[in-house]
């Protein structure tokens, strides 16, 4: 049986390869034995016969190795001895193979844990059914303002009519944000939490099925319908440990029992995670009001009919909304619809980060790459007589170049497996700690994930080891061999390789040092940004009062004033007041009005817009927001007697021009119908949100006791020493006034701008961190072009020495050397960095793509860093002594 | 390793296979006895024999064990297999095709 014996030989050579190698040496000495033997028998002396048996015999390693060639597993054997060969090059230089080892593990561990993450976040399909049909249909105003990009939420009345009124799109719904007080089935465990109101049909156009119970029907989806409402997987985990029987049982919300119909299944975290509830659409707005045109806050999900397209559609509903505008003339109602794929929807505000992050440690990667490069064409240089020598005793040079490929992929190997297990904690770590990663739970390492990191590490592996290994094998052997270190500019063209590469290094490392250079400090601009008010020692507090429960203004006013009264009576409090949102907490809403004493104009109607804020007479004097004319309200201006305002500096500059807006008079729709509001103060300006511009900002008194307007109230108190110690006995004064109303966001301003800047913070700092590494590895790799250079023209500078020349001129030679593809380098990278500061120029803030400031620093910094790295090699160059150096061999 | 006054490529393996088929051989002696029949006129070297040698084992055509040579040393005695018998037949019967067609085309041709 001929595949027995073949089988058997596999087997023999798989397992007794060593031993098999030993009888072949065997082998070839018995018929070396046999040759002399007969060289002795036809009369030769016995060393003449063994020199001819020699002679005869050829290369005995030669002969070992080819018939070594027949055997089974010759590939596997061969590369098994190049890793043998490789690892023991490498052993012999632990430094640099540590070094070579770390670089390549940070850069193929920081690309794999970004790309698991773009490719999650960015790529990855929406987790609904056929998720590619779904957009996301807006309102667009034609006069916006470019700050609001076009893409306008949309007006409930709006959304009814285009529902019913078009039939482009297979079906469209709609949700909006909610938020409200939730307790037990007794009022117990008060807490507040995110929730949204969606229509009836939103979870059958994204195609989702509730775990338990059921969704909506239309029905529970029409004002005064029976209070239903549908909780997500993580509170029913939370709250209700994960016991079905919740399904048919009431909860509290904002006072008002609501009956669970059902549980959202665990992958539903649209529109994001923090959103704990759902109830019916309908239910978020007041009973007794008409779906309005002009208020406008809901979020239109649209899912494509087979055989139109999204524009067509799109087309559709615009044409109804310019009706809908005409009919509604004077009030700002939008005369346009577009829409956008609802996967971009989501990922709009993180898409430039990712991709910035992406492109910074791809940039890192090949720098990485380009210096094990660089390393390697050093050490192949060094080793160009033993690659010669080994050329000419047979050695073949694909034979050479795999050799030496062995070794940079033998590097980018142990360094893509830590890597890889420095991916997987990073990755959990981003995918964690970046709040504002939507889709986050969707990030996990998998199979494609590994894949794509073999394959880096594979082009990493080509990327550093072929140049190096083909430009030192390919050199004639007979010029190399002659090649002694006393020839003068012999390998000139070898430095040039290694300077052509460390250009390269130079120039990537300046893009990335600008690009981080200014992400931070747009960072440290964001961070600092004057809020306008008092942020040192202030303590913030919300807490909303159900309408339910506190259904009168005089209510709403008795708690508040109560509350005020116990807090500013606590010791270690300097000063307390209440606003509806603080300076850096956000936009809360904004909302059209009209000035009686300006003459009526057409379209100056929707242009007159402002933001909006309740707050109490105190509450700028406790932030020492700057009164700049007028009056505060007063403690007497409340309920019937409070239709005064405060506006800011912008509101008084913009609608205001060259005239005093104290006793003007703003119409504003602020309960049921406009009516008229007195100005009667102007403070100066505070920015609602951190990087955002400064709007037209108008106060409404809080003691005017509206429920709907005045029952949700930021309590911020100045304190005299830590403000976090008061936070305890505030929420004690609270609950003695209202032992069932739920406190949150306990917060001081450090923590407000920096909840509102984590995710600046995560891109400036990780791309911060790249750009130094990257500038590390730059200096290593010009320290190593400069000492190999040195080295190679000691002789050179000897006979320079020896001929005369003074230290400082061997110096400024070394340095000008080294110095000059840092130059150009450096003149590519400014370059390239004015270009990546065009591009990631939505992420800046309070600074240009040209920072001179930021260009000086980076570039000084790498100046610096250059000068250092190239000043050891040359001080060692000019310290030489002649007569040492020309004896050096 | 191919050299100019080689045997015809593939003949190598034929001659082997031949050498051995009535007993046992090892190298040095497989390569005198195909010297020694064909006259001194097929000179087998050492860079081509044991290659040979080990690719025919690897085939399975062949087989090897040790024993002791004439001399009393240790040395590595190759055999036909069963199927290296079989493939000594097919090799012969191409070889004389061979052979007789080259004989034909030198004698009468031109």
């Amino acid at each position: 049986m001929r595949w027995t014996q073949q089988l058997r030989m596999k087997i023999l050579m798989l397992f007794g390869r060593r031993h098999a190698a030993a009888r072949l040496d065997q082998e070839l000495a018995f018929h070396l034995e046999q040759q002399i033997a007969e060289n002795v028998a036809v009369g030769m002396g016995p060393s003449e016969a063994r020199s001819a048996a020699l002679r005869l015999f050829g290369n005995p390693t030669l002969l070992r190795e080819e018939a070594q060639s027949s055997w089974s597993w010759n590939g596997l054997a061969k590369t098994w001895r190049d890793i043998r060969y490789a690892a023991r090059t490498l052993r012999r230089s632990p430094g640099f193979a540590a070094l070579a080892v770390a670089v390549m593990a940070l850069g193929i561990g920081a690309t794999t844990s970004l790309f698991t993450i773009v490719r999650s976040v960015l790529l990855a399909p929406l987790p609904f059914a056929e998720p590619n049909k779904l957009v996301m249909v807006y309102e667009h105003f034609r006069n916006t303002l470019p700050s609001l990009n076009g893409y306008n939420v949309v007006a409930p009345g709006d959304f009814y009519d285009w529902r019913e009124k078009t039939n482009g799109f297979q079906d469209m719904a709609a949700w909006r944000w909610w938020g409200c007080n939730l307790a037990g089935e007794h009022v117990e465990m008060p807490e507040v939490v995110t929730a949204a109101a969606g229509s009836w049909n939103l979870l059958s156009v994204l195609g989702i099925q509730p775990a338990y119970g059921r969704a909506f029907t239309p029905d529970e989806d029409r004002p005064g319908a029976r209070k239903v409402v549908l909780i997500s997987w993580s509170l029913f985990q939370r709250r209700f440990g994960g016991n079905v029987s919740i399904v048919g049982q009431q909860i509290h919300l904002d006072a008002n029992p609501y009956t669970v119909i059902g549980v959202l299944p665990k992958a539903f975290t649209y529109p994001n995670p923090t959103v704990q509830l759902w109830v019916p659409y309908a239910a978020s707005f007041p009973i007794d009001e008409a779906p309005p045109h002009d208020m406008h806050q809901s979020y239109v999900v649209a899912r494509l009919k087979a055989g139109v397209t999204a524009q067509a559609a799109t087309q559709q509903v615009s044409t109804l909304q310019y009706q809908i505008h005409m009919a509604n003339q004077g009030r700002p109602v939008a005369e346009e619809a577009i829409s956008r794929p609802m996967i971009e929807d989501v990922v709009r505000d993180i898409k430039t980060p990712l991709l910035v992050l992406m492109a910074a440690v791809g940039c890192m990667l090949l720098i990485a790459c380009l210096n094990l490069s660089n390393l390697l064409v050093a050490r192949s240089s060094a080793r160009r007589k033993e690659v010669a020598i080994r050329g000419a005793l047979g050695g073949g040079r694909l034979t050479l170049i795999r050799e030496q490929m062995m070794e940079s992929l033998l590097i980018c190997l142990i360094g893509g497996t830590l890597g890889l297990s420095l991916a997987y904690s990073a990755t959990h770590w981003l995918a964690t700690h970046w709040r504002d990663l939507p889709r986050a739970d969707a990030i996990h390492l998998d199979a494609t994930v590994l894949g794509f990191s073999i394959a880096m590490v594979l082009v990493a592996a080509l990327v550093a080891g072929l140049v190096p290994a083909i430009s030192a094998t390919g050199t004639a052997l007979i010029t190399a061999l002659q090649d002694s270190s006393r020839a003068i500019g012999g390998s000139a063209s070898r430095a040039g390789l290694r300077k052509a590469l460390l250009t390269a290094e130079i120039a990537l490392t300046v893009v990335l040092l600008v690009s981080a250079g200014l992400l931070f400090k747009s960072f440290l601009q964001l961070r600092t940004a004057d809020l306008g008010c008092l942020t040192d020692n202030v303590l913030t507090l919300k807490y909303g009062l159900p309408e339910m429960q506190y259904n009168k203004p005089e209510m709403v006013v008795a708690f508040h004033e109560s509350l005020l009264q116990r807090v500013r009576t606590m010791p270690g409090v300097i000063a307390a007041g209440l606003v509806s949102t603080p300076p850096g907490g956000g936009y809360e809403g904004d909302q059209v009005f009209i000035i009686p004493e300006h003459p009526a104009q057409n379209h100056s109607m929707l242009d007159q817009d402002a933001l909006y804020r309740t707050a109490d007479p105190g509450y700028f004097k406790a932030l020492q927001i700057p009164l700049l004319s007028g009056r505060y309200f007063t403690e007497q201006e409340r309920l019937d007697r409070a239709h005064f305002i405060v506006i800011n500096k912008k509101m008084a500059d913009q609608y205001f021009p060259g005239e005093s807006p104290l006793g003007k008079h703003l119409t504003w729709q602020w309960q049921m119908k406009p009516e008229n509001f007195e100005i009667i103060g102007v403070v100066g300006n505070t920015l609602h949100e951190v990087g955002a511009t400064i709007n037209p900002t108008a106060y409404f008194p809080i003691f005017i006791g509206t429920p709907r307007r005045a029952g949700s109230a930021t309590l911020v108190v100045h304190a005299s020493g830590d403000p976090l110690t008061l936070s305890i006995p505030i929420q004690k004064q609270i609950a003695a006034l209202d032992p069932a109303l739920p406190v949150y966001d306990v917060l001081t301003f450090p923590q407000i701008v920096g909840q509102s800047t984590v995710s600046e913070s995560f891109s400036a700092t990780l791309v911060l961190a790249f750009a130094v590494l990257s500038l590390l590895l730059a200096a290593v790799g010009l320290y190593g072009v400069l000492s190999y250079l040195v080295s190679q023209r000691m002789t050179e500078f000897g006979i320079r020495m020896a001929l005369g020349a003074q230290r400082g001129e061997l110096l400024r030679l070394v340095l000008t050397d080294g110095l000059k593809p840092v130059a150009v380098g450096l003149a590519l990278g400014s370059a390239g960095g004015i270009a990546a500061g065009m591009l990631i120029k939505s992420l800046l803030y309070g600074t240009r793509p040209v920072d001179p400031a930021v260009f000086g620093v980076m570039i000084g910094s790498l100046m610096l860093t250059a000068l250092f790295a190239s000043m050891a090699p040359a001080l060692r160059a000019c310290r030489i002594e002649p007569t040492q150096a020309l004896r050096m061999e | 390793m191919a050299k100019p006054n080689d045997l015809v490529q593939g003949t190598l393996d034929l001659l082997i296979l031949k050498t051995i088929s009535l007993e046992p051989k090892h190298g040095w002696a497989i390569a005198k006895r195909i010297q020694q029949i064909s006259n001194e006129v097929l000179q087998v070297q050492q860079g081509s024999l044991y290659p040979a040698l080990h690719r025919l084992e690897q085939q399975g055509w062949i087989r090897a064990k040790w024993g002791e040579s004439e001399t009393g040393r240790e040395a590595k005695f190759y055999f036909l297999t069963a199927a290296g018998r079989a493939q000594l037949e097919k090799e012969k019967e191409s070889w004389k095709r061979l052979s007789a067609a080259i004989d034909l085309v030198v004698e009468t041709a031109g």
